[in-house]
């Protein structure tokens, strides 16, 4: 049962911030509460007030910005899934979000709100470390951009400020001859591990021209793995193909995965192996010249 | 994350309107009430459940606008200045709602406790694809558990439904 708390509903974000600022640990940023009122309800954390932030406007919006994708913070996961922008220009995208949780959650919850609670076990964060986006914060004074990389500080932990408000998600678009995959594994409500790739061919689709790697749910936090991209970064197809048991070898290892509900270390970094082999030959095939992911696709 | 506090916090009143099956209510809520607690015990509509009370089971759907929600983990103020459907406002003037009538023809249910979140997510699958392939079906409701595991009944009264709902709306 949830304890009683005050509401407050500020129309702008310097006004959220300064209420942020006032009221420090007492308060706590309010979206669509699908995962924090799930622990107020446990009675894990309680807070004396909720900022409301959902009367500011504009802060769901889904364009086209100067030639970078923008996701407003406040879009929710099935506003996400359905836009005709990500569905053209980010499907891997959109077929993650149309996957999170359950249509209940994905009606209600928001990005922002995923990313900032920083539950390990969530997809966003993994797809958007290999898309190379840069998360938007800001508070009364100032805003800054942050790399998905810095963003992450450990579980339920983000290098976010008391006083600053996730407002937006900037994504560069894909270059051509391109795709990212995104596979998950779990057997319970949430995922066990994650494993997004993205991958570049060059001009004729015969060598890998960039590649970066991400594993997620498998430890505290989302995290690239460079090691394992550059094993790929260079290589022809058959020479990548050989390596890349030993890329999925690496990103295990490499992945912070621990023991818990979800399964054992060693399995986890198991299934890290093989979630990155199916996504390699999924995304290799989709970036082809004559594939049908050129610009990036599917998950 | 915070710490626990234990400092004793004010009462607050949010005065909302919405409308609940049709009808309109002028309440005051607290902003710690949840939606399925205003439904159940202040409005008396018991047909959605409280059971895993964490978003997983869909015992509690209702519509808001239209779109399935999780009442066990939705503020109730939320609902200011909408429309909420409940199960008691499917049926129209005494006549069940087609997907009602198949889930009795088709035996969708066993003890009745996830019904009116299966029926509720169903009218939305039904409402954005009127012809869903069961493929769709078994996607959309993958967050609607049946304890019961009466799945493929269930699968099958939704199917039975969509034929009904298309063949009637092709006659008009």
């Amino acid at each position: 049962m949830l304890k009683r708390f005050r509401l407050e509903e500020p129309e702008s974000v310097k006004d959220a911030s300064d209420f942020l600022a006032r009221h420090g640990e007492s308060a706590r940023v309010y979206a669509g509460g699908t995962e924090l009122l799930l622990v107020m309800k446990e009675g894990l954390i309680q807070y004396e007030r909720l900022i409301n932030i959902k009367n500011i406007a504009g802060l769901d919006e889904v364009k086209l910005d100067d030639g970078v994708i923008h996701l407003g913070a406040l879009a929710t996961h099935c506003k996400l899934a359905s836009s005709t922008l990500l569905q053209e220009r980010l499907p891997a995208f959109v077929r993650m979000e149309k996957n999170v949780a359950n249509i209940r959650v994905r009606e209600v919850g928001t990005l922002g709100g995923n990313l900032s609670f920083a539950e390990p076990h969530a997809d966003p964060g993994t797809v958007l470390m290999v898309l190379g986006a840069k998360l938007v914060a800001g508070k009364s004074s100032s805003r800054r951009e942050i790399p998905v990389e810095k963003f992450f500080v450990d579980a339920y932990e983000t290098c976010l400020e008391a006083d600053e408000i996730l407002t937006g998600i900037r994504v560069p678009l894909l270059p051509s001859h391109s795709a990212v995959a995104y596979l998950k594994f779990g057997y319970l409500e949430r995922p066990s591990v994650g494993v997004a790739l993205f991958l570049a061919v060059d001009g004729g689709g015969k060598s890998i021209a960039d590649a970066r790697i991400a594993v997620g749910c498998v430890g505290p936090a989302p995290k690239r793995i460079e090691e394992a991209e550059s094993l790929l970064k260079g290589k022809g197809f058959d020479e990548a193909s050989r390596l890349i048991s030993k890329a999925g070898e690496i990103a295990g290892d490499a992945s912070q995965a621990i023991s818990d509900l979800h399964g054992s270390q060693d399995y986890k970094e198991h299934i890290v192996q093989v979630l990155l082999k199916r996504a390699f030959h999924q995304a290799y095939g989709q970036c082809q010249p004559g594939g049908k992911g050129q610009g990036g696709l599917h998950g | 994350m915070a710490k626990v506090t234990s400092k004793r916090v004010k009462g607050q009143l949010i005065p909302i309107s919405l409308t609940i099956n049709g009808t309109l209510h002028e309440i005051d809520v607290e902003p710690h009430e949840l939606l399925l607690d205003v439904i159940r015990d202040r409005l008396g509509l018991t047909g959605a459940k409280r059971s895993c009370d964490v978003q997983v089971c869909g015992a509690c759907t209702l519509l808001l606008d239209g779109r399935p929600v999780s009442s066990c983990t939705l503020l109730a103020f939320e609902a200011r200045g909408r429309e909420v459907m409940t199960i008691e406002g499917l049926a129209q003037n005494g006549k069940l709602h087609p997907l009602q009538e198949a889930f009795i023809e088709h035996g969708g249910f066993q003890c009745g406790f996830c019904t009116p979140g299966m029926i509720l997510t169903a009218k939305t699958l039904l409402d954005e694809n009127p012809d869903p392939t069961e493929e769709e079906i078994i996607n959309f409701m993958q967050g609607n558990i049946c304890r019961c595991t009466g799945y493929k009944k269930i699968i099958e009264s939704i199917l039975a439904a969509a034929k009904k709902m298309k063949a009637s709306s092709s006659r008009i």
